[in-house]
């Protein structure tokens, strides 16, 4: 993974001292809150309902096992011994104090982290494939390029002050894994005719409460011109994206208004001014960085009798590996993820306990690589065959090793109202109660592949708009309601769900999801999945199921 | 049992999160922060609920507290206070998730 450098050793040194002095000048009554809520927001800090929160960026979900570690010190000697993992690929803490966060950022600074550009109106940290670097179905590793665009997005002095916050996201795999299609944006790893590697250009999608899926708005861009392109696009929205309404700033407005083909003329013309500039990409720089992430030195392995025998000995183990291992570039090796999601959990949290049992194992099993999956999942991208059964029962003992990644119960959910100050209604207790409620993992796995997504407010940090369930918790005179969507997608059929009927309240959020899934079994065609069935069929017999009786 | 209160005329509390932690904090009646919702003193009055953004006011300069407001409150019939709205309940009570530690752990 990449190393920093002198200079950003430098850099991030500084700006921990920065805001060091910025916090003395709060507490000494020097800075007004008005004054202050800017500077802290640069480096993470929000005041939440509850207390401060700290969001740490996990630059494209990539971590070692060191960095894991200090993760979780920060967790027990700042927090309350634990941390949120999110669907950005960061961590979330929810108690710091605000005197500790200066120690809290020097530490991280001592294992080359920070929380830069985790919020403000700045290009935010870049998130990409979580098995980037181990994907048998990779093109190329999506990591080298996030890694060039973070060093180039880092105060950048033109667009440190956008007219909303900017997110890009990379894969380089022929699956999408990271969700392109809904950033502002998206770039996919792509061969031309001629077999070169280039990029997929999306831009325009996003979420929130104006949900749009990217538009395409070139097939194919050369590597050496990827930060050119990117200056050009955000050159375009910079300058013309509006500033007088906080709900029509992103991008994505932007372009729907202009429509896709005069703003890409505009970012063409722009791109055709600065292409062949200083921002051109050349063979030694992009060496440089792919040394960085060159492919780990795995040997091939045939088959492993001791993997299949344990398989069929242990059928929680078989179970496990059905859902929760990918193929690895390397024969004899998979890509694990590690659920967070146990029956009655909190997705995406983990302890500080839990956090040094992951460094750990990714020391003893995975080259001490870890990953941040934005389904708020971990991942050891490099296991041996041989070593999946020893390391499934480690992670039993740490409550690690729910066999449920893509099924019903892999839930994403935001903090919601039990922390988020912009939330409308809590998702955590939906998602423990519906976790507990398809618990039984035959019958999650008799439901087949189906992700639930649910947000406590239409800024859709839950991504519920793509969930082939979505659950949005919305406020009605100060109770808790919520509206449930059908047949949206993250991935490469990416869809937006459709609202199915009027919102429940939240002790009718179970029931009628119960509802949803006895209708899908009973009307789905073979092995027809969730969301191939609401396409089939449109929301007809799942309003009929939900209203009829109502 | 709780008396119908709502809109402008519902009883008031002041609330804020304190400076140094963000806490959840409630002005008393004796116009001290307390981060007790127990703690809390309501009225309805105009020229109490005055009195309670100034204090709000002269907090925030003082560098006690953040983000002060006014939330409106039922009266129980025992006489004590119940915040109006899911909001200000889980501000009052904190995450209703149980504890605040990952039920992940719990059920580990």
């Amino acid at each position: 993974m990449y190393q920093y450098s002198n200079f950003d050793h430098a850099f991030v040194r500084a700006r921990s001292a920065e805001f060091r002095e910025q916090v003395g000048r709060r507490l000494a009554g020097e800075l007004t809150e008005e004054e202050f809520k800017p500077l802290r927001l640069m480096n993470g800090l929000y005041l939440q309902l509850h207390a401060y929160m700290l969001r740490v960026a996990i630059p494209y979900g990539t971590l070692s096992s060191r960095q894991m570690r200090k993760l979780a010190e920060i967790a027990r000697r700042w927090d309350r011994g634990y941390g949120h993992f999110t669907t950005r690929q960061n961590i979330q803490y929810n108690w710091p104090k605000l005197q500790d966060v200066p120690d809290i950022l020097d530490s991280l600074a001592d294992v080359e982290m920070h929380a830069i550009q985790t919020s403000g109106n700045c290009i935010r940290n870049v998130t990409a494939d979580q098995f980037a670097g181990a994907a048998a179905d990779e093109i190329e590793d999506s990591r080298v390029w996030a890694e060039i665009i973070r060093q180039w997005s880092t105060l950048h002095p033109e667009f440190s002050f956008l007219p909303r916050k900017f997110k890009i996201a990379v894969t380089g795999a022929e699956t999408d894994r990271a969700a392109v299609k809904f950033h502002d944006i998206g770039l996919r790893m792509r061969r031309d005719a001629v077999g070169a590697v280039g990029f997929e250009v999306i831009v325009g999608g996003g979420q929130g409460r104006t949900p749009i899926v990217g538009e395409t708005i070139r097939a194919f861009l050369p590597k050496e011109h990827l930060l050119s392109y990117l200056e050009a696009i955000l050159r375009t929205y910079n300058l013309l994206g509006r500033r007088d309404n906080l709900y029509k700033a992103r991008i994505k407005i932007l372009l729907a208004q202009t429509g896709v083909e005069a703003f890409t003329r505009e970012v063409e013309a722009e791109w055709e001014r600065i292409r062949d500039g200083a921002l051109t990409l050349t063979a030694s720089e992009i060496g440089r960085i792919e040394r960085f992430f060159a492919a780990p030195d795995l040997a091939p392995a045939v088959p492993n009798p001791a993997f299949a025998t344990a398989k069929l000995e242990h059928p929680d183990f078989a179970r496990w590996c059905r859902t929760n291992l990918f193929p690895h570039k390397v024969a004899g090796h998979q890509v694990v993820t590690v659920s967070l999601k146990p029956a009655g959990g909190i997705p995406g949290d983990a302890t500080a306990e839990q956090m040094d049992a992951v460094a750990d194992l990714a020391d003893r099993y995975s080259l001490g690589d870890i990953r941040i999956a934005h389904e708020q999942n971990l991942v050891l991208p490099h296991v041996r065959e041989a070593d999946l059964f020893d390391l499934w029962t480690a992670l039993r003992g740490e409550g690690l090793a729910e066999g449920n990644i893509g099924l019903i119960t892999d839930i994403i959910a935001c903090p919601g109202l039990d922390y988020c100050n912009l939330a409308n209604a809590r998702a955590i207790p939906v998602a423990q109660a519906l976790s507990r409620r398809f618990a039984d993992s035959d019958l999650a796995g008799e439901i087949g592949p189906l992700t639930l997504n649910i947000s406590g407010c239409i800024n859709a940090c839950g991504h519920h708009h793509v969930g082939n369930i979505g659950i949005l918790g919305v406020d009605k005179k100060g109770e808790e309601f919520y509206q449930i969507t059908l047949g949206g997608s993250a991935g490469d059929d990416a869809a937006i769900g459709s609202i199915v009927g009027p919102a429940v309240p939240f002790d009718r959020v179970t029931e009628t999801v119960e509802r949803i899934i006895d209708t899908y079994r009973r009307i789905r065609a073979g092995d027809e999945t969730f969301v191939a069935t609401v396409r089939r069929t449109g929301l007809s017999p799942f309003k009929e199921a939900l209203y009829a009786d109502r | 049992m709780t008396s119908s209160a709502s809109g402008t005329t519902a009883p008031k509390v002041m609330t804020a999160n304190r400076l140094s932690d963000g806490a959840v904090v409630y002005l008393t009646l004796a116009h001290r922060w307390s981060d007790r919702f127990e703690d809390a003193h309501a009225s309805a009055a105009p020229s109490e609920l005055a009195g309670f953004e100034a204090t709000a006011l002269e907090a925030v300069k003082t560098r006690i507290v953040v983000g002060a407001y006014l939330f409106a409150v039922s009266v129980n019939a025992d006489g004590s206070l119940a915040p109006l709205g899911q909001r200000e309940r889980i501000r009052a009570a904190g995450p209703s998730v149980g504890t605040d530690l990952p039920a992940s752990r719990q059920v580990a």
